[in-house]
Order: structure tokens, then C-alpha cells, then sequence
């Protein structure tokens, strides 16, 4: 392995999980109330409130119909407004939360219909908030299924994160085809091929052992 | 303690309104073990889901200690509900939580300071008898042990009322045993009144006082237990009554044909059914010396209704008529039951 390829991987790694972490940071920030919000919203709910749950469901769905490639560059604008400028890393990952916080928040929601009724309804026999059915009941007993659920996002957005390359985002992904394809250097697109599947081993392999720990069933 | 009256809760199915309670008028006394015992979907959950208003009926008026549940907003209720507790048929516990989190669940949501939980967590584990499994998770637990810490939960904020659904129903008979006997020690203890709700019968005879049974949404019968199983008036509390106290003829006698007036070579077959004190009077041995009959018993049992004993006994007699009517009359003179089968060959 030539240096100066050691140095470019070196590089394009830090820049995706630098896009990725701060991507998945804003996405949860985001994405886990919007899960809360469809759920609670929903037929049964705790604060059923159909209009809501229909209107905050139509634009996940659209959101989520775009291709991430599409909804980046149509997006350019807005993500110029945002951090004040459309290409680098960090521009790269205005789309990234954009594509992600729909995601997790049907995600979320899923895990949270998994939480089964009769703990919700003990919660509401004892008196309990709907706030607090949300914090004491709901997120702690679906945790594990939440955090089996992001695992899944984060390995996507290492997916998506390649993409922005085509937006100078920088990465492992721009690193592939600028230097592998564009300049036939099979070996740099290669090593970039087995440090993402390394990667993404290893997101996984946290994950599960984070929801493993977390399961109390 | 307890009064509902004329609660009536109308659902909206999918084929329009369906009618889950049409009416029911109940009085529960304070300290007492009120059974609710009806078929599924007599509507008996939705009706104790009533009595905290997890059901709001769609009208009615439900009174709990003097408080009117039906006028209340819904923060008041959720104030008047950390005094009616409830324990579920499959215990509702928090799979994420320890015992002793699951236990002091109900004072964190009043913010209760954590000594003051720990004074509270502490003895109720001891009295449910799970002091060594407050740190375990309950997965860890068997279904007997979760359901005393959804009781240990249910006590933590000293409730006036104890809501049972269909508490013991997913457990197994010896289990139920030691959950009931549970429930009516913490009954005696506390002076806590106590709803049961259930499908079984041998719950209600083991630890309430007084049952309703639910049929349809109405209440079908109600009383003491002991004289509605004794006695039943209602159809539906036969069918209920008879899976302790057997109404069927046994074995080959249910095929025959039975017949209201005497047949020659036929014997009367006379249901005989002793409680209280009469179970102890020798009335069999009495007859057969007084009488020129011949005397069988083709069915027999006995039992314990709230500690009163009772029996119930099939018996058959063949004679000449007048004998017959005569032992007859004898049996309806005693203190006991008699109902009259008829003759059968």
C-alpha cells in the first residue's frame, strides 16, 4: 500500500464518520419525537388526533419517495440557507438529516407500536401523564427495538454519505470514484470497497450489542 | 364505596354501534370482595374499566368514595386514580425496569423523594413475599411472582379500591390459590375493597362476598355468594353455578327418559343440597332407619363456600308410593334443599 493512498483513506474514513455522526446526531434529535408524535397521533393513541397523524404521515412518505441523490441537489437552496453553502462535508449533511429523520421517525414508530397496550394502559391506571407514559414507559420499553432500528440508519447514511460525494462532501465515497474510477486506480477503489464493508461490520456489531444490553425480555 | 348507576358505554364497531353495557346499576360496600363473573365479552372488563374511568361509559354516573368520576376532568381523575389501583391479567409489568423500579413506579410519577420510595418498596416486596428478587427483571420471574409485583405496584400508593381483571386467569390452579389467598389477606389487612372480575367460578367462591354476574351487558343476578350459588334464579347463573355445584345428571342417568309421575320399578331421583350447618346433621342415616326405602346415591360432593360447608348429593329411591311421598316429605322438612328430579328407571 503506497502512502499516499494510506493518507487519502485515511482522510475520506474521517470525513464520513464525521458526516455520518453528526448526520445521525441531528436525524435522532429530530427523527425520535417526529416517531413519538406519529405514534401518539395514531388510531388508539394516547392523544389520537387523526388530521395531525394523516398530515405528518403524507410528508414522510414524500420526503422518503425522493432519491437521496435527487432530494440533494433539489435541495440546494435551502441548504445554502442553513450553513451558508452548498458544497463540502459539512453542506453534505443538511440532505443527509433531511433523508434521515423521516426514516427514523417511521423507525420509531414501529418500535413503539411494539410496546404492548396493557403497560400503557397500567401506566394511565396509575394516574400517569400522557408526557410521562412517553418518557417512563413508552421510550424505555422500546429502546431496544429503537436502538436495533438506528443501527439500520446509521448504515444507511454511510450509504447516502458516499453520495455526497457528488456535492464535493468529501468521504469514502467521492474517494472511489475520483481516484478509483476516474483515474484507474482499481487498488484505491478496492481498499475503499473493504474499509466500507469493515465499516459497516462494525456499526452493526455495536448496535447489537448495545440492544442486546439494553433487553431486559 | 363503589356505586355505578344505570352505566351504559356504546362502542362504534365496524357494523355501527354495539351496545357493551346497557344499564348496570351496582353498590359495592366498603371492605367487601365484590366479584364480577360473566362469559368473555359480557362486557365485565369494560365494566370495571368503568369503575376508573379508563372507560369513559357513555352515561351513567359512577360514584368511588363519594367522588363523582362521571363530573371529573381529566386531571382530576388522574389524581382520583392513584387511589383506585388495578392488577392486570397479564401483569402489565415494565420489562425495563427491576422489581423494585416496577414497585416504586407509581410514587416517581408523583415525584415521591427516593427515600421516601425506598421506606414505601421496601415492606411491600416483603409482604408479596419478593424481598430477594427486588434487583431481578421481570422476565426473570414466573407468572405467580409477576403477578405479585403488579400487587406490590397496586399498593403503593395506598389505594381505597383494588381492581382484579381477570387477575388469576392466566395462571395455574395452585398458583391462583396462593394469589387469591394474597388478595384476601391484603382485603383482611388493609380493609381495602376488593373487585374481582372474572370468568372462573371457583375465584369467586373462594374469596368474594357478594357476586354479580354479567350477561350481555346487564346484571343478570346478584348477592351473597353463598345464596346465589346455592340458590340460582337466572339461566346464565345456573350454567356459571353448575361447573362447582353439578346440576347435570351423571353418566348414563342424563339419556333416560324422566318421568313427573310414578312408574312401578322406577326410583325418584331428588337433588339434596346441604349448607351451613345442616351439612352436619346426620339426615341420610336418620331416612334410611325411618324408612322402608331403598336408598342410593348416585352423585355426591362437598365443599366450602366462604367457609360455610356445603354438599350437594343426587339420590335415588325406590318404594311403594306412599312411603315415598312420606320420605318426601320428611327431606322438605329438614334444613335443606330438595329439588325433585323425577322418576326414572
Amino acid at each position: 500500500m503506497s502512502s499516499d493512498m494510506f493518507a487519502l483513506l485515511a482522510k475520506a474514513l474521517g470525513e464520513t464518520v464525521y458526516m455520518v455522526a453528526i448526520s445521525m446526531f441531528f436525524s435522532s434529535l429530530l427523527g425520535i419525537p417526529l416517531g413519538v408524535l406519529l405514534y401518539i397521533t395514531n388510531k388508539g393513541g394516547i392523544l389520537e388526533c387523526k388530521p395531525v397523524n394523516k398530515l405528518v404521515g403524507l410528508i414522510v412518505n414524500a420526503v422518503r419517495s425522493i432519491p437521496f441523490i435527487i432530494l440533494m441537489v433539489s435541495i440546494i437552496p435551502f441548504t445554502r440557507m442553513i450553513v451558508g453553502t452548498s458544497i463540502g462535508t459539512t453542506a453534505a449533511m443538511v440532505p443527509l438529516v433531511l433523508a434521515s429523520v423521516p426514516f427514523i421517525g417511521r423507525q420509531v414508530e414501529t418500535s413503539l407500536m411494539e410496546v404492548p397496550d396493557g403497560i400503557i394502559e397500567a401506566a394511565r391506571s396509575m394516574g400517569a401523564t400522557s408526557s410521562q407514559i412517553i418518557r417512563r414507559v413508552l421510550l424505555p420499553e422500546a429502546m431496544p427495538s429503537i436502538v436495533a432500528q438506528l443501527t439500520t440508519v446509521v448504515i444507511a447514511l454511510v450509504g447516502e454519505s458516499a453520495m455526497a460525494g457528488a456535492i464535493g462532501g468529501g468521504g469514502l465515497g467521492d474517494l472511489a470514484i475520483r481516484y478509483g474510477y476516474q483515474r484507474f486506480r482499481p487498488e484505491i477503489m478496492v481498499a475503499t470497497v473493504v474499509v466500507l464493508i469493515v465499516l459497516v461490520q462494525l456499526v452493526q456489531f455495536l448496535g447489537n450489542r448495545l440492544a442486546a444490553s439494553l433487553n431486559k425480555r | 364505596m363503589i356505586r355505578l348507576s344505570n352505566i351504559k358505554k356504546t362502542f362504534q364497531g365496524p357494523n355501527g354501534p354495539v351496545e357493551a353495557i346497557k344499564g348496570v346499576d351496582l353498590h359495592i360496600e366498603p371492605g367487601e370482595i365484590f366479584g364480577i363473573v360473566g362469559l368473555s365479552g359480557a362486557g365485565k372488563s369494560t365494566l370495571v374499566r368503568c369503575i376508573n374511568m379508563l372507560e369513559k361509559p357513555t352515561s351513567g354516573q359512577v360514584i368511588v368514595d363519594g367522588k363523582d368520576l362521571t363530573a371529573m376532568s381529566e386531571s382530576q381523575l388522574r389524581e382520583v386514580r392513584k387511589s383506585i389501583a388495578m392488577i392486570f391479567q397479564h401483569f402489565n409489568l415494565l420489562s425495563s425496569a427491576t422489581v423494585y423500579d416496577n414497585v416504586a413506579f407509581p410514587l416517581r410519577l408523583s415525584n415521591t423523594p427516593e427515600d421516601k420510595i425506598r421506606e414505601k418498596v421496601l415492606p411491600l416486596l416483603e409482604l408479596v413475599g419478593l424481598s430477594d428478587k427486588a434487583d431481578n427483571y421481570p422476565a426473570q420471574l414466573s407468572g405467580g411472582q409477576k403477578q405479585r409485583v403488579g400487587i406490590a405496584r397496586a399498593l403503593a400508593n395506598d389505594p381505597k379500591v383494588l381492581l382484579c381483571d381477570e387477575a388469576t386467569s392466566a395462571l395455574d390452579p395452585q398458583t391462583t390459590k396462593a394469589i387469591l389467598s394474597l388478595i384476601k389477606d391484603i382485603n383482611k389487612k388493609m380493609g381495602l375493597t376488593v373487585v374481582v372480575i372474572t370468568h372462573e367460578m371457583a375465584v369467586i367462591t373462594d374469596i368474594c362476598d357478594r357476586v354479580a354476574v354479567l350477561s350481555d351487558g346487564v346484571v343478570a343476578e346478584c348477592g351473597q355468594v353463598l345464596e346465589v350459588f346455592t340458590n340460582p334464579q337466572q339461566e346464565i347463573t345456573k350454567q356459571f353455578t353448575g361447573v362447582i355445584l353439578s346440576r347435570e345428571l351423571p353418566g348414563d342417568l342424563k339419556d333416560r327418559e324422566i318421568s313427573q309421575e310414578p312408574v312401578s320399578g322406577a326410583q325418584l331421583l331428588i337433588w339434596l343440597t346441604f349448607i351451613g350447618n345442616s351439612a352436619d346433621e346426620p339426615v341420610l342415616s336418620t331416612m334410611i332407619r325411618k324408612f322402608d326405602a331403598d336408598v342410593s346415591i348416585l352423585y355426591g360432593m362437598v365443599g366450602e363456600i366462604q367457609s360455610t360447608p356445603f354438599g350437594r348429593m343426587l339420590i335415588g329411591i325406590t318404594g311403594d308410593d306412599s312411603t315415598v311421598k312420606s320420605l318426601l316429605e320428611y327431606l322438605k322438612g329438614r334444613d335443606l334443599m330438595v329439588e325433585v328430579v323425577g322418576y326414572v328407571k
